[in-house]
């Protein structure tokens, strides 16, 4: 069976907001919501898992710290130690305050960077990737909820969208 | 939902403005047509990028021997200008990392541009050290590649390979840090846009940003964690700029008050530049809504607390250099205030340490003439407390037979020209290109700190319904619908 959606566009974050609480409170299961700007609550509201970036971006810069250790062990120990300012490279330890800034910087830029690209690879986020937002105005000033709808339902949730606010609701196919 | 702001706060978006008024303020100057005096402004920056590029094809096609150094002074303007583009770039990280992380709301107006001369500033920076390398096709060498090919490993232990890892690292991350900003920015105009070919641009700028629930959960995340992570990036690079320094043996540089004086000194700079561009561009873009009076106020103050700081090490050097006892130290000092050079020590003691000082009265931090004045004027005396930390430390050396003096060729004085016309052009196409304010966020707080709420909120109490009731349609009968588009 072919599922259908009901999109509802709302004028404001607040109203926005107690409409999907609203839909909520009587268990029915939101798709998707397309805002403008963060509206703060909604991902609660909404009942969505907080996201996991955060720790990725901290295991990244686990990775960017082993890697650099690495790399300077490698470069400045193992294959070509030198003798600086009387200063022999002959193990990692010792010479390690001088590394520092560098471990600094590596841990930082694997966790920046990686997490960047995990972000936009996980948001399907790249260029000449086709925008999926259904109306144009949800990127001004309009909210758009889509809820996924059967025969039996529709017309109680567009009556509880109608009564929360929604200014518009349209019935659509999905592709 | 309770948008409530203490009322003592001052509105930081003035005029009433709605969702859709933020989004029209904002693309405006993108979707109009570029003015007289944007040409005007853009040819001159123009002229002075290419009379750079000129000078900088001159120097590497003949040699740094075209610039006014001598074997006493190895080290003059080329990088002063760069420590004064790296520090400039500062601000733009501390206003868009520091501030978000103590969650201050007026951020939001500026962190756009802020990050925007933040990135072209590094870049001019970046130019510096490749152009002294004197064969700069040969830039690649700072990388660590194997010695197989052709020379040795780089030396880790050389703060100024710290500063190839940390300028890179910094700019790459601040690059990111803008562009994760910028998407929601450049769907909205892409959303707007009627033109094929702006609809298609900046389709693919906004890498198909749709604004769903989900990715405005991540946005926030990731923007919070990119803070966390840019905040003591930002202070490591001004840091490791001043271990070039630091960690030589000469008087003058070998101290320990460096990382923070110069990080103190980065933020002073890049909050004057801010306030260069910014109270230039509110007025062009008819921004004055947006970027106000208690913006230009907030920056002053940051301007006068990190001018005093500077101050503060200033003295500490003096007092530290008697105190130490060493006498190289003394005399390093001794001469900078009092020697050859002590019109430029008073030029850097004036802008930067009595300058701020007006910032004090709230008549004059408030003014936006003053602002402006006092902002061109930090940045002269930034310029050179650089120069002043780096010549008047070389040019009387160990050996008063070598004791000279430095005076910049054309060449030189060219490549500092263009460099700040190349700013100029990247700023000034981005002014007319890109979303100038990250209005997606201004959009977030709108309503605890715009105007027109605070209004609302003041005559009807704090609980009252900061929207209006919605035009409905009628509702139709969806069952019937249902099945009629199910049955075709």
């Amino acid at each position: 069976m072919a599922s259908k959606f009901l999109h509802a566009i709302f004028t404001d974050d607040d109203i926005l907001l107690k409409a999907v609480k609203a839909l909520r409170e009587k268990k029915y299961s939101i798709n998707e919501v397309f805002c403008p700007f963060p509206v703060h609550g909604l991902d609660k509201a909404m009942g969505l898992p907080g996201t996991r970036l955060a720790i990725t971006s901290f295991l990244y810069g686990l990775v960017g710290l082993a890697v650099s250790t690495w790399m300077m062990n490698f470069i400045m120990i193992e294959d070509w130690p030198q003798n600086i300012g009387g200063k022999p490279s002959f193990s990692y330890l010792q010479n390690m305050p001088a590394f520092v800034p560098i471990m600094f910087e590596m841990t930082v830029f694997f966790a920046a960077h990686l997490m960047v690209i995990t972000f936009y690879l996980r948001s399907k986020l790249w260029p000449f990737k086709k925008a999926e937002n259904p109306d144009v105005r949800t990127t001004d000033d309009k909210f758009l909820m889509e809820v996924s709808v059967n025969e039996n339902n529709v017309q109680a949730i567009a009556e509880v969208l109608h009564e929360n606010g929604a200014s518009e609701i349209k019935l659509i196919d999905n592709k | 939902m309770s948008h409530y702001e203490s009322p003592i706060r001052k509105p930081l978006v003035t005029g009433d403005k709605s969702y859709h008024d933020v989004t029209l303020d904002v693309v405006r100057p993108v979707e109009g047509k570029a003015n007289k005096s944007w040409w005007v402004v853009f040819s001159i920056a123009l002229i002075a990028f290419l009379w750079g590029l000129g000078c900088i094809v001159y120097t590497v096609s003949e040699g740094i021997g075209t610039w006014g150094l001598n074997k006493t002074i190895g080290w003059a303007w080329d990088i002063t200008n760069f420590v004064w583009w790296v520090g400039i770039g500062h601000a733009g990280t501390l206003i868009s990392a520091v501030l978000l992380l103590f969650r201050q709301k007026w951020r939001m107006a500026i962190n756009r541009s802020a990050e925007a001369m933040t990135i072209f500033s590094v870049i001019q920076a970046g130019l510096f050290p490749i152009i002294h390398m004197g064969r700069p096709w040969l830039a690649y060498w700072v990388l660590p590649i194997p010695n197989q090919f052709g020379s040795l490993w780089v030396n880790f232990n050389s703060p100024l390979l710290w500063d190839v890892f940390a300028i890179s690292t910094y700019l790459s991350v601040s690059l990111v840090f803008w562009w994760t900003g910028l998407l929601p920015d450049f769907a909205m105009i892409r959303d707007r846009a009627v033109k094929p070919f702006q609809k298609r641009i900046y389709g693919i700028l906004s890498f198909g940003w749709s604004g769903r629930a989900k990715d405005w959960q991540r946005f926030e995340e990731v923007s919070l964690v990119l803070a966390g992570l840019a905040t003591p990036l930002v202070l490591s690079v001004h840091t490791i700029v001043s271990f070039d320094f630091a960690t030589s043996v000469i008087p003058g540089w070998h101290t320990t008050i460096f990382p923070p004086y110069f990080v103190a000194g980065a933020v002073f700079s890049g909050f004057a530049m801010v306030n260069t561009l910014l109270i230039i561009m509110r007025k062009v873009s008819n921004l004055e809504n947006y970027i106000t009076i208690q913006h230009i106020e907030l920056m002053n103050i940051v301007i006068m607390i990190t001018g005093s700081i500077v101050g503060v090490a200033y003295i500490t050097e003096l007092f530290m250099a008697w105190y130490s006892g060493v006498e190289y130290e003394q005399y390093a000092f001794l001469n900078r205030a009092t020697g050859p050079y002590w019109w430029a020590y008073m030029l850097m003691m004036t802008c930067n340490v009595v300058s701020p000082q007006f910032m004090w009265f709230p008549k004059l931090r408030r003014s936006i003439m003053f602002s402006f004045f006092i902002s061109i004027v930090v940045n002269i005396g930034m310029w050179f407390e650089r120069f002043v930390i780096i010549v008047t430390s070389l040019h009387r050396d160990y050996m008063p037979s070598a004791w000279t003096m430095f005076s910049p060729t054309f060449v030189e004085i060219g490549i500092f020209v263009g460099t700040i016309g190349f700013f100029f052009v990247l700023f000034l196409l981005y002014a007319r290109t890109f979303p100038v304010i990250a209005q997606a966020e201004v959009k977030s707080i709108l309503k605890t700190s715009g105007e027109k709420y605070k209004k609302i909120r003041a005559e009807k109490g704090d609980d009252a319904n900061l929207y209006d009731e919605p035009d409905q349609e009628p509702l139709p009968n969806f069952t019937e619908q249902f099945n009629s588009k199910s049955n075709l």
